[in-house]
């Protein structure tokens, strides 16, 4: 298990070198670009990046600069924010988008899988329709069109929660939000469980279980349901992009203070190390949770450790 | 000849899906809706009717389903915005058709190591969310509507490439491939006259599934105002002017955002009738 | 004596599209106790379906009507006493030892569990019997093979195990649905030994289904032949082997390509098809490759006389 993460992880970490290279250079040739001679940037912040990246440096020196910083965890200065670095700014923010991210990956994983099996059993059936129906919904949907749709009923009708703000910790701020991010996901995880789930049921060592007199609940709890999760394990690295897609609109438009208003602020307002930061910290997030993802199938399926 | 007998057993089957064939009415009446709209309806989207500024929906009044807050009217906006996301959609679309054909066309005929670079290329290209590099190159490069176009496009092209080579490889094993190949036929040759006709069943449903992915990424580009800018709007820029007036006028944001969700809604219902009556794979 | 397994006028169908698909028609059978039963039949004729139907594990689009009963209990759609029963006095064992296992699960657990369920039994306990099973069934390092998934196993060892999944509660009937079929010849050799023994050291009763007469051959004490969903002929075996009176079962018995027959010898075919499962048949359903069909075969459904001890449906048996 422990040779099968090194070779993993070796893989890796190429692709986020990568990553980091070609947005690299790509903001430092491109035509239009932040160095470009024409765009008139404020003196501090001139001065800001001439201390942290040698702008009269040759290019190769440049980025080396550049990966010796991010070694230490510096983004470098914000080229909007003149008092702030990068790092700061995603210190400040990643909690808020962490917090958020994680409960709604939960609920839709809790909420997602149960909803799924029990599809699945009930095959056919209008509570089947019914399930399949709300996540054909959930799937559709824009959340920037189902969070405001939300804040309207829940907000502004009904007042049981407040329409945007933050107030660290609060639920009844994270409420809407976090529903709103997690609902795509639920309802595709929802989908792929009961689909797994029916194909699974048909199959010879479920008739064999049956056939020992196992009760219906074992059968399903201790021999269906792990070979069942093989499908939602495929998906939970797209439903984390998909998360931190959502997490960009939820942010704004409930103004909650994570990293994902900032990259959108930070897209709007031009500033170049902000998003080049952020489009890293997110990359890289992604990878490793790709490694973990890897992890989990060779639990699943022992067939895989070999 | 294998086109045909495609297509035909997809109708078949499409048609005894009752959600699918639903779907596929109501969105033909929205997209005609939408596009025959400047006909129909005599109010410009661009008319500002002062005296009804942020009025409510009603009967009454020559504005059915109320006016922003500049006074224009909701309905005639919300169908302009529906024209102009279908295009970019549609356009969108096309170029990722184009892209994601040749690609896979490439890798699927030329095999070997050349496809083995390519598809890996695809492969980690599709695990990160595209989202943050198009953001990253809007804010390097600018706002110009040849990156959105392009972005856009870039949604799709993964997949149908993925497709498309699968479909190329199983091809390339045939025998009149061979027989082009022995006739001294050149490789670009044979891909264009050869491959490609013979892919045209599945490319023509995956790009049908592209359309609500497309649409989708751009509204949400331009709700977060990366997108289509002034003049022009898109349903997502609606859906967004809708979330600042939310609390006052709400019907600013009901009518795009609703429109916008039974568009998305049927195209997904419809596409995925699509996928089931076609059971195509991957590879 | 009560009979162990008792079948009476069991028809299995299964609902497809709009068609009703009759796989069982009408078929009757008993088992008495410690009696070993051959089932013989092509494949579609319908002998796993039949067993399905009584261990109650036929899918949704199936529907069973008649009577079986086990040990004097009705057990079709009584959900209460087949539940007391299965998989502890009555066991199966299927054909595709290869798929039959759960892949994620150790041996040992899955045979456990067994235990554990219906008896009580802790999880250490169960686990120590189950060595001990695995054992009687001849597996060597029972206790390394404990701790092991199916994925390490051969074939002919999986089935070994599921023989031993089916054995643990003593059952008085075994069912093994076509086990060697998918195994090696000398496997196929060992297995049926195998079942001798534990027959034999357990005695219990079991139904041995097969395509292949050679395999029943063996072990069966009684034989009956099945065709288009029906029993068309029932006789011990000895009696069937030498006097076979429905002209199927002659036709099968022809077909056995023998050592000892002349070199050169044309293997012997029956023509025809066996009829597509589901059709329905008024009259007898072999009569289309049948040599000595007659007008009357064509309208008439012959019987088999329930309860004789060698019986054949058919208007024209061979005299034995």
């Amino acid at each position: 298990m422990i040779r099968y993460f090194f070779l993993r992880l070796a893989a890796a970490v190429p692709t986020l070198l990568i990553i980091i290279t070609a947005t690299f250079f790509l903001m430092h040739e491109a035509p239009g670009g932040p160095f470009d001679q024409e765009q008139a940037l404020a003196p501090e912040i001139l001065s800001n990046l001439q201390r942290s990246y040698g702008l009269d440096q040759p290019i190769a020196i440049q980025y080396g600069r550049y990966l010796k910083l991010l070694m230490h965890g510096d983004f470098g200065p914000s080229f909007k924010y003149k008092d702030f670095t990068v790092t700061e700014l995603i210190a400040q923010g990643f909690p808020v988008t962490f917090t958020l991210g994680v409960i709604a990956m939960a609920l839709a994983l809790s909420i997602g899988i149960p909803l799924g099996t029990f599809a699945a059993l009930h095959h056919n059936s209008p509570a089947d329709y019914g399930t399949m129906s709300f996540a054909v919904m959930g799937i559709a949907i824009p959340t920037f069109v189902v969070l405001p749709f939300l804040g309207l009923l829940f907000g502004v009708y009904l007042h049981w929660v407040p329409v945007a703000g933050w107030e660290s910790g609060s639920i009844r701020h994270l409420a809407l939000p976090v529903i709103a991010l997690a609902l795509p996901p639920l309802a595709y995880i929802a989908r792929l469980t009961r689909g797994s789930m029916l194909e699974i049921m048909r199959a010879h060592f479920i008739r064999t279980a049956f056939a020992k007199g196992l009760p219906a609940h074992t059968v399903i709890f201790r021999h269906a349901l792990r070979p069942a999760l093989t499908p939602v394990a495929s998906y939970l690295v797209p439903a984390v992009a998909s998360i931190m897609t959502g997490s960009l609109v939820v942010e704004s438009i409930a103004g909650l203070p994570g990293i994902g208003r900032y990259l959108v602020q930070g897209a709007l307002n031009r500033d170049y190390t902000l998003v080049l930061g952020m489009v890293i910290i997110y990359s890289a997030l992604l990878i490793g949770l790709g490694l973990l993802v890897d992890l989990l199938y060779a639990w699943l399926d022992p067939r895989v450790r070999h | 000849m294998k086109a045909r007998g495609f297509v035909g057993d997809a109708a078949r089957r499409l048609s005894s899906n009752p959600a699918a064939v639903v779907a596929l009415y109501l969105m033909s009446a929205i997209i005609a809706l939408a596009l025959l709209a400047p006909w129909i309806n005599p109010n410009s989207a661009e008319t500002l009717d002062w005296a009804h500024a942020a009025a409510r929906p009603g009967m009454q009044s020559a504005h059915w389903f109320g006016t922003d807050r500049l006074g224009r009217d909701l309905f005639v906006r919300t169908l302009a915005g529906a024209r102009m996301s279908i295009a970019i959609g549609l356009m969108a679309s096309l170029i990722s058709l184009f892209v994601g054909v040749s690609y896979g066309a490439i890798a699927g005929y030329f095999g070997g190591r050349a496809d083995q670079v390519m598809m890996r290329i695809v492969e980690i290209l599709s695990g990160l969310p595209l989202v943050f590099f198009v953001i990253f190159l809007t804010v390097i490069f600018g706002r110009s509507e040849y990156l959105l176009f392009l972005s856009i496009g870039a949604v799709g092209w993964l997949t149908m490439a993925r497709i498309v080579r699968g479909q190329t490889l199983s091809i390339r094993q045939q025998e009149f491939i061979e027989a082009a190949v022995a006739s001294g036929a050149s490789s670009s040759r044979i891909i264009a006259r050869h491959v490609i006709p013979n892919v045209v069943g599945p490319v023509v449903v995956y790009a049908t599934l592209m359309v609500p992915q497309i649409i989708l990424f751009e509204s949400f580009l331009s709700f977060l105002g990366l997108g289509i800018q002034e003049p022009g709007a898109s349903l997502g820029t609606l859906v967004a002017e809708g979330v600042g007036e939310m609390e006052t006028a709400p019907w600013i944001l009901v009518v795009p955002g609703g429109f916008l969700a039974v568009l998305l809604l049927c195209l997904n219902i419809f596409g995925d009738g699509l996928r089931d009556a076609l059971d195509v794979k991957e590879t | 004596m009560i009979p162990t397994l008792q079948i009476e006028a069991l028809s299995v169908g299964f609902s497809q599209r709009d068609a009703m698909i009759q796989a069982v028609d009408q078929v009757s059978l008993r088992v008495a106790p410690g009696e070993c039963v051959g089932i013989v039949g092509e494949s579609g004729s319908g002998k796993t379906q039949m067993f399905m139907a009584a261990m109650g594990l036929l899918p949704s689009n199936a529907s069973a009507t008649g009577s079986v009963r086990f040990e004097g209990k009705e057990i079709l759609a009584v959900n209460s006493a087949l539940k007391r029963v299965r998989g502890s006095k009555l066991t199966m064992i299927f054909q595709d030892p290869m798929t039959s296992l759960t892949p994620h699960l150790q041996i040992g657990t899955q045979l456990a569990e067994v235990l554990v369920h219906h008896n009580g039994a802790s999880w250490g306990e169960a686990r120590i019997m189950a060595g001990r099973m695995l054992d009687r069934v001849q597996i060597p390092e029972s206790k390394r093979r404990l701790h092991e998934y199916p994925y390490e196993l051969s074939g002919g060892m999986r089935q070994r195990v599921m023989i031993a999944m089916s054995l643990l509660c003593r059952p008085s009937l075994l069912i093994a649905d076509e086990p060697t079929t998918a195994l090696d010849v000398t496997v196929q050799a060992q297995i049926i030994e195998l079942l001798r023994a534990v027959r034999e050291e357990f005695g219990m009763a079991l139904v041995l289904v097969s395509h292949d007469l050679s395999v029943v051959a063996g072990l069966a004490q009684r034989i009956n032949v099945m065709y288009a969903g029906r029993i068309v002929e029932s006789a011990p075996a000895e009696e069937l082997f030498r006097h076979p009176r429905h002209p199927y079962t002659a036709a099968l018995l022809k077909c056995i390509p023998s050592v000892s027959g002349q070199r050169r010898a044309r293997l012997q075919t029956l023509d025809g098809q066996p009829p597509r499962t589901g059709e329905k048949l008024e009259a007898c359903a072999f009569a289309p490759r049948c040599p000595r069909s007659a007008e009357r075969c064509r309208i008439e459904r012959p019987q088999l006389k329930a309860k004789a001890a060698s019986d054949v449906a058919c208007h024209f048996p061979e005299r034995s």
